[in-house]
């Protein structure tokens, strides 16, 4: 440790104080403190990574104005109005205005919902059940493993989008069969991901030491292989997200994601095309907005995986 | 010497490993029995397939021929519950036997959780008391530890069901010497004072002669002479190759015994 670090962690212990003092006690005295010190120890590692703190700050930001859409928008985001389309960024129209003469600005706010509505909720249904199926097939193995990987095998043998573009097309459009068809496709990945480290990890001897306990198959799957399997998940997911906002976006661009009205910005990207040579900010900024996104759930992906790999450590 | 009954016994173990066209026999019609209250050593050079029976025995492996008995009893080749609580094992490497990921506190009140056993957190205190781990080791992980210490919460997490026997793995084979001698004195006292039966594995003969009465001699799968641990001492051995053995580590036996003693 240089001295630069020594004194910043001392003018941290004189800042925060007691709570401070209790994060980095030599011994912990309950479960929830000995949890916290981890945590603690990992936000510090966390903070020391410049890149994923910019992602973390970006995810953060996008969270906020997701949530405070109402508040910080300027315009009715449904509103029409002719006399004003097509203008450029000025300070009545912060990001300028649309075809239809509706504030981009806002709309791009309310997007950030909808963006976020479907990476979480994407992740939320994949995630659980990559990690339960991978972890089955490889702690059980024999044939309960053949089976289930060959079922991941057919999913995986379709391009992504073009598995999630036929599952709309036959579902009919929309952000929830949207969010079905990116489902379908981005949870073979996470099996594959689960199973492999479940092949590692059901040799060791703590594994061994549980049976030697009695343990049921399923106390040991849920219990031990499945915390040991959520940190890589965490990491393949939170990487994930960038391409599942880019499936929704691809689709949305496509038609087949949110309609119209709806701002969600591949939707807004795709009705910005038209308009590319004249007006650049339509297309642009919603453009802008996947990029940042996705680069900042990728920076935040490889940061964790940098402080939760116990590889890494 | 106290009346004793043969706890658990071995009678013609056969263990196989590898595809029908192309097995290896790595045990060999292997037999003995350990007598309640006993400790009995299994010594021989790697891969002579002592730690193959410790596997068999415990239930990790339930691919092999002949009997193992548990107090008169033949053991079903999927073992009960039952057969957990009463028989626990202590493994080689303490890095690779504890969770990374959990708390000393959450290892031990496991088995009690699978078991359903009562006053969990007491039990917890009283272990981790007999093993000489105090109360500012219950809230720690894995990694905080070292191997010594690991190696005294996988001997604390054996004994939190309140097992008869105990199958050690060359317990301290991964451990430097200082802390080997503590581990094995451990061992020793934990014995006398819960009436444990002992089954260990390990190479080194020193190790076997301080905790075990008697040990059996293993080469090429099969159990060759068994010892007592004066004849170990003594290295009086009826067979060439075990008097080759013992000659090859007297020194050590002797070095040992003084810095264990």
């Amino acid at each position: 440790m240089t001295d630069k670090s020594l004194s910043r962690t001392a003018k941290i212990a004189a800042s925060s104080g007691s709570l401070g003092l209790w994060l980095r006690a030599p011994v912990p005295t309950s479960p929830f403190h000995a949890r916290m010190q981890q945590l603690w120890l990992q936000w510090r590692r966390l903070r020391s990574n410049a890149s994923a703190l910019f992602g973390l700050c970006v995810v953060v930001v996008m969270l906020l104005a997701a949530l405070l859409a109402p508040i910080l928008a300027t315009h009715d985001i449904y509103e029409q109005n002719l006399a004003a389309r097509l203008l450029a960024p000025s300070f009545q129209h912060w990001l300028g205005t649309d075809e239809l003469g509706r504030d981009v600005y806002s709309r791009l706010l309310f997007g950030a919902r909808i963006t976020l509505y479907i990476a979480l909720l994407t992740t939320v249904i994949v995630a659980p059940i990559g990690l339960i199926v991978g972890t089955t097939a490889g702690y059980l193995g024999g044939w309960v493993d053949t089976v289930l990987m060959r079922i991941v095998d057919v999913f995986l043998a379709f391009p992504n989008l073009i598995l999630a573009l036929a599952f709309v097309a036959a579902l009919g459009p929309g952000i929830q069969n949207a969010i079905i068809a990116i489902s379908l496709a981005s949870w073979p990945p996470i099996a594959r991901l689960a199973r492999a480290e479940t092949l590692t990890i059901r040799k060791s001897d703590y594994i061994a030491a549980m049976r030697l306990q009695g343990a049921s198959s399923a106390r040991i799957i849920f219990g031990h292989i499945v915390p040991m399997c959520i940190p890589s998940v965490v990491v393949r997911v939170t990487l994930n997200m960038a391409a599942i906002i880019l499936t929704a976006a691809g689709l949305g661009f496509l038609g087949l994601g949110a309609q119209p009205p709806s701002p969600e910005w591949g939707t807004m990207l795709s009705s910005g095309r038209e308009f590319v040579m004249t007006s650049w900010w339509i297309a642009a900024i919603p453009g802008t907005a996947i990029l940042l996104t996705s680069l900042a759930f990728n920076l935040l992906g490889d940061g964790l995986r940098d402080i939760l790999d116990p590889r890494h450590g | 010497m106290k009346p004793t009954r043969p706890l658990i016994e071995a009678v013609g173990l056969s263990i196989s490993f590898g595809p029908k066209h192309a097995r290896t026999r790595v045990v060999d019609d292997v037999s003995f029995r350990i007598n309640e209250g006993e400790a009995y050593g299994l010594i021989g050079e790697s891969g002579c397939g002592k730690s193959t029976i410790l596997r068999a025995l415990s239930g990790l492996n339930g691919d092999y021929d002949g009997a193992l008995t548990l107090a008169d009893k033949e053991l079903p080749k999927t073992r009960s519950k039952d057969f957990f609580r009463r028989v626990q094992m202590v493994f080689q490497d303490p890095y690779g036997s504890l969770h990374p990921r959990k708390i000393v506190e959450k290892v031990l009140a496991e088995p009690l959780a699978i078991h359903g056993i009562d006053r969990a957190s007491e039990r917890i205190t009283e272990t981790l008391d007999a093993v000489g781990l105090g109360p500012s080791f219950r809230y720690r992980y894995p990694h905080e530890l070292s191997g010594g210490q690991r190696q005294r919460v996988a001997i604390a997490r054996a004994l939190i069901t309140d097992p008869e026997i105990l199958l050690l793995d060359e317990p301290t084979s991964a451990l430097d010497v200082s802390v080997q001698a503590e581990i094995l004195n451990l061992l020793r006292r934990l014995r006398i004072e819960r009436n444990l039966t002992y089954l260990m594995v390990s190479h080194d003969l020193a190790v076997i002669a301080h905790i075990c009465e008697r040990a059996g001699m293993m080469y090429k799968g099969k159990i060759i002479e068994e010892l007592t641990s004066h004849q170990i001492r003594q290295s009086q051995a009826g067979q060439d190759y075990t008097r080759e053995f013992l000659q090859a580590t007297i020194e050590a036996v002797a070095r040992r015994d003084e810095a264990v003693a």
